[in-house]
């Protein structure tokens, strides 16, 4: 469960980072994404998947808990 | 020697490594690479941050390092306590040359050593009492300094002293920051992760103290400087170039900077880092809990001062930006006449490089502006963010090295044979006995400021003073050069 830094950059894309791991990776896809709901399943540019509890849409930037579910290796 | 490819370079590496044991070979071969500039991301090709393997000499410093060395150190108007034994705060004493403005002993406190000097007493009873009554001491003799900082030493951390209850009752007494830092030398892998831990003290006991206070007059072009630490004078040579294109700097982190500063970087509208892997983290907290944006500039070399000026004012309105422009053109004929007189004296030389954890990636730019290859670079400390951001400044096929030991970075020099290598004061005497000329790049080797416009005719005059002095033709011995001759002449009498 690692905590994640969450902003948008110039694009308006979803940047991802890890402190601990210092990851830094935008995300490819974030399944729930409107005024509504957002977060769900997140996958970054590198293959790897993470997941937020679906929630009102935060404030960016912002630090979150995600679970990960896939590292993107192998 | 012409650029080695790709076999080439991966030959090398192997060969370097065939010395090891099986176990210290499979570490090493994760932090050594050949670049691929196709890559995204470094973690396919480079391991970085992990132990150094016990037994070889590397290059590292200890978190301590990073946080009184390099991040707090340079606040000029507080002073710092090296709390625990002697050693640690005097060998760091002045080294790093973050010049300031101030009366030293007065009001300004940078190349003096405040230490606690640790005796075995303090080790069996512990050292809380002592750090109580030299809080109170310096309070006396020093009263115009502006707060303390607690610097841990090994020993604090070993027996537990509880520093933090020290600093808050005398924060009570003396009513300044008094600021508990635990960044003991033990703690991480290298200095990296004491910057962490300065940033993390900053944020927890000084960035806060000005929230809700809104008494200071801020404009929409107020930034702050964060990550120069103004060795040789560089803060001031960047610092130039932003207030002539219209910004206002509030603040320095931390050279020549003050604690009131710190205090009102919260105020600012933009964070300009220069040294990333030291202060970024702070950059991060201030984007979260302040909203301030960050962003990465680079002052050495002009191209790339050109690049970062133009980057910083589209941030801006367009007076800053017309301002940006007002300045590149200004010193226009300045730096085209330092890139005339001494391109052609220094035009295809090839220098390796191996810094802490920014210039390897940051002064690139400035020696291919003297038209000048870097063909080999490498980080002391560098995270995998680091070397995401290199790749795409090297060239392809050349070396990249982490955490490098000491007889790496030889055989590597043997085998590559640059003609100019730019490191630290521990591999200096080494490669100039080896007869390789040498920068050292951590504190421009008694000479700088490096940045800016200004800096960068001082780092061009100091590239060709090094790699055109005449001392290298004389570096062999006379009588191996005469046995040479001898042979010569008895060969042709022959």
């Amino acid at each position: 469960m690692p905590n994640v830094m969450l902003k948008k950059n110039a694009e308006g894309k979803l940047v991802f980072y890890v402190p601990k791991k210092d990851l830094e990776e935008v995300a490819v896809s974030v399944e729930f994404d409107s005024p509504q709901q957002w977060g769900g399943e997140v996958v970054l540019g590198d293959g790897s998947k993470y997941y937020f509890d679906p929630q009102t849409p935060p404030k960016f930037p912002v630090t979150l808990r995600a679970k990960r579910l896939d590292s993107g290796e192998e | 020697m012409t650029a080695m490819t790709r076999e080439e370079t991966e030959a090398l590496i192997q060969e370097v490594l065939e010395v090891y044991p099986e176990q210290a070979r499979k570490d090493r071969a994760k932090h050594l690479a050949v670049n691929d500039q196709s890559l995204e991301k470094s973690n396919k090709c480079i391991t970085s941050n992990r132990k150094s393997l016990p037994g070889v000499m590397t290059i590292r410093g200890c978190a301590y390092a990073g946080s009184k060395g390099v991040v707090w150190g340079p606040i000029k108007d507080m002073i710092h306590i090296s709390h625990g034994p002697v050693g640690c705060g005097q060998y760091s004493r002045a080294g790093r040359r973050n010049y300031y403005v101030g009366t030293t002993g007065v009001n300004a406190f940078g190349t003096m050593n405040f230490t606690s000097d640790f005796q075995e007493k303090d080790i069996v009873f512990g050292g809380d009492k002592k750090l109580a009554k030299i809080i109170t001491e310096i309070e006396q003799l020093f009263p115009l300094n502006k707060g303390i900082s607690v610097q841990s030493e090994c020993p604090i951390g070993l027996i537990g002293d509880d520093i933090e209850a020290v600093s808050k009752k005398a924060n009570k007494e003396i009513g300044k920051p008094v600021v508990p830092v635990r960044c003991e030398g033990f703690r991480g892998v290298s200095q990296s992760l004491g910057h962490h831990i300065a940033n993390d003290a900053i944020r927890d006991w000084v960035l806060e103290n000005r929230d809700g206070d809104e008494s200071f007059p801020t404009t929409p072009y107020d930034v702050a400087v964060i990550g120069d630490y103004n060795i040789g004078g560089d803060a001031w040579a960047s610092r130039t170039l932003l207030e002539e294109m219209g910004l206002r700097v509030v603040a320095q982190w931390s050279g020549d900077g003050t604690i009131a500063e710190m205090e009102k970087t919260p105020k600012v509208k933009l964070n300009l880092i220069h040294c990333y892997r030291s202060m970024n983290y702070i950059a991060r907290h201030m984007e979260e809990k302040y909203n301030i944006p960050w962003i990465e500039y680079n002052f050495f070399g002009p191209t790339k001062i050109a690049e970062s000026l133009r980057k910083i004012a589209a941030l801006f309105d367009e007076t800053i930006q017309a301002g940006a422009e007002r300045v590149i053109e200004r010193y226009k004929s300045e730096y085209d006449a330092v890139i005339a007189k001494y391109r052609p004296r220094l035009e295809g030389k090839r220098v390796m490089l191996y810094v802490g954890g920014l210039r390897p990636r940051h002064v690139i730019g400035a020696y291919e502006d003297l038209g000048m290859e870097v063909v080999g670079t490498g980080y002391e400390f560098g995270h995998n963010d680091d070397y995401d951001r290199t790749i795409k400044e090297m060239g392809n096929a050349t070396l990249i090295y982490d955490d490098v030991t000491g007889y790496e970075f030889e055989e590597f020099v043997k085998k590559v044979k640059p003609d100019l290598i730019g490191s630290g004061i521990k591999e200096k005497y080494i490669f100039q006995k080896m007869g390789v000329p040498f920068r050292q790049m951590h504190s421009w080797d008694y000479s700088g400021p490096y940045h800016g416009y200004d800096g960068f005719a001082i780092f061009a005059r100091d590239m060709d003073m090094t790699i055109n002095n005449p001392c290298w033709k004389q570096i062999k011995a006379p009588w191996k050069t005469a046995a040479v001759a001898n042979e010569q002449v008895a060969a042709k009498a022959a």
